[in-house]
């Protein structure tokens, strides 16, 4: 007999607020967090469009020693954490206690990297890298940080699954406690926000380059999108087994009803429209329930004209003509990548638990396939009790997860 | 660069860079235990002073680098 697994608390650093009321406003009202970054022109990028988040300072949280091997996404990432512990009731005595466990999405840190590297290069000696730079540069380091300030002691991973990272964490945890392994773990996905970051990916001309109009140029399923925005941070997700969430008197956001995934074994960079489906249809298989009870979709959708065409084709292969509406919430964040997975079911979690679904923003005009969705461009007041999350990522991942209110 | 100044230089930045009130300081008291440096934080205090003063401390030189007293005249006697 398979445990129940439910979300007993949340924590975001994102682009549209930095906690989970300022998260859910922002949402309601249509936030754009998108802005033009000059530095990004200065180094020669085609696009200057990306999330905007300040790095935390947190000399007066963590000593020295914790935060030298902290690159940045490590540093949303922890903001996070201590805000969905706290919600979440678990204070550092029950860690101490008790085996928790961490398994979080982050598939990059470039800038250790890289500042690592060119010291080698200007000073011949691998001292001057200082002590931090090989757990900065590590794609665990979210986990190794995490792991260790928290003093957590059950499975420790990290998911480099691109931009599906935060969503198989999320599935994989819950597969943890589903058979048993673990009652609680620290769940998420991080994303490190800085231009050489993403350098290498605005060359392949992913980006739009609407600058003139930064908060308009996230525009999922739009006729006249012309590529995704950049953004990150970080977002944490504390799941448990129902059992666990009971004895401990919990509050329970929802729980997780499944988690289905795919790989599409085909283009590194195209997703085709088989893949995602199969992962929906898996998802949808192994929650027990109908298309029907399905509430609202959040889609992966990113402003990439073969994305967001394969995703709504897949979308339609399993809805269908049912009225279920689809968003991107990337029309406000841009696409968070590794973290995208987890905050969009924060995103998704926060419109179920306050009956509302937020605009598509800038979805203006609907192509062919986004016509046969329903995608509504303002906020609108529904009350759903089941929503669907998809995340698909590079080289032809894919992730879905559906969530139940409880 | 006068001794004295040097001396303030370097303890500013080893102050602010560990985290310890520089007046702890002195020049018998040694480093390692004034600024709680383990193993990989001496990398640090080593890459530092390599970044702020030009002088490289070698692994070899480091035993002779306990104090702050032996800090000052190393750094001073290799600018």
């Amino acid at each position: 007999m398979q445990k129940r697994v439910v979300i007993t608390g949340m924590g975001i650093y994102s682009c549209l607020g930095k906690t989970l009321d300022e998260v859910r406003d922002s949402l309601y009202t249509g936030k754009s967090g998108i802005v033009f970054d000059p530095e990004r022109k200065e180094l020669g990028f085609r696009s200057a469009l990306t999330a905007k988040l300040e790095i935390p300072d947190l000399k007066k949280e963590l000593s020295r020693s914790q935060r030298v091997y902290m690159p940045e996404q490590a540093k949303y990432a922890y903001c996070a954490t201590v805000d969905a512990l706290r919600d979440a009731k678990l204070d550092q005595d029950f860690l101490n206690k008790n085996d928790v466990g961490l398994i979080y999405g982050n598939d990059s840190s470039t800038v250790p990297v890289m500042e690592a590297c060119d010291k080698i290069r200007e000073k011949r000696d691998t001292t001057l890298c200082g002590s931090g730079a090989i757990f900065q540069s590590m794609n665990s380091t979210v986990t190794m940080n995490l792991g260790c300030i928290f003093k957590l002691r059950g499975i420790n991973l990290s998911i480099s699954a691109a931009c599906a990272s935060g969503s198989h964490a999320i599935g994989l945890g819950a597969m943890f406690i589903q058979n048993g392994l673990q009652d609680i773990i620290v769940c998420g996905g991080a994303q490190e926000v800085n231009p050489f970051a993403v350098g290498s990916f605005d060359g392949i001309s992913a980006f739009s380059t609407r600058e003139s109009d930064p908060t308009k140029a996230s525009r999922p399923f739009d006729r006249d999108r012309d590529g995704l925005v950049p953004g990150g941070g970080a977002a944490t997700v504390i799941i448990e087994s129902y059992e666990s969430a009971v004895r401990r008197g919990a509050h329970i956001y929802g729980e997780i009803l499944s988690y289905g995934f795919s790989s599409n074994g085909d283009h590194i960079s195209s997703p085709n429209v088989d893949g995602p489906t199969k992962s929906l249809l898996m998802a949808i298989q192994r929650a027990g329930i109908s298309v029907d009870e399905i509430g609202y979709v959040n889609a992966h959708a990113t402003s990439t004209l073969v994305g967001d065409t394969n995703e709504a084709k897949a979308i339609y292969n399993v809805l269908g003509d049912r009225r279920i509406e689809v968003t991107s919430t990337k029309s406000q964040t841009g696409h968070e990548m590794w973290m995208a997975g987890a905050s969009e079911v924060i995103y998704s979690m926060l419109m179920m638990k306050n009956d509302f679904i937020a605009g598509n923003i800038n979805f203006e005009n609907p192509d062919e396939n986004s016509a046969r969705l329903l995608i509504p461009n303002k906020t609108i007041t529904k009350h759903f009790d089941t929503f669907l999350s998809n995340s698909f990522g590079f080289g032809g991942t894919n992730s879905t997860l559906i969530i139940r209110n409880l | 660069m006068e001794k004295e100044v040097l001396i303030e230089k370097i303890n500013t930045v080893l102050s602010e860079e560990f985290e310890v009130d520089a007046a702890e300081f002195t020049p018998d008291a040694d480093i390692k235990e004034t600024l709680q440096l383990d193993s990989l934080s001496l990398v640090d205090m080593v890459a530092l002073i390599d970044a702020e003063f030009g002088v490289k401390i070698k692994g070899t030189e480091l035993v002779q680098v306990k104090t702050f007293g032996a800090l000052y005249d190393f750094v001073h006697e290799r600018m």
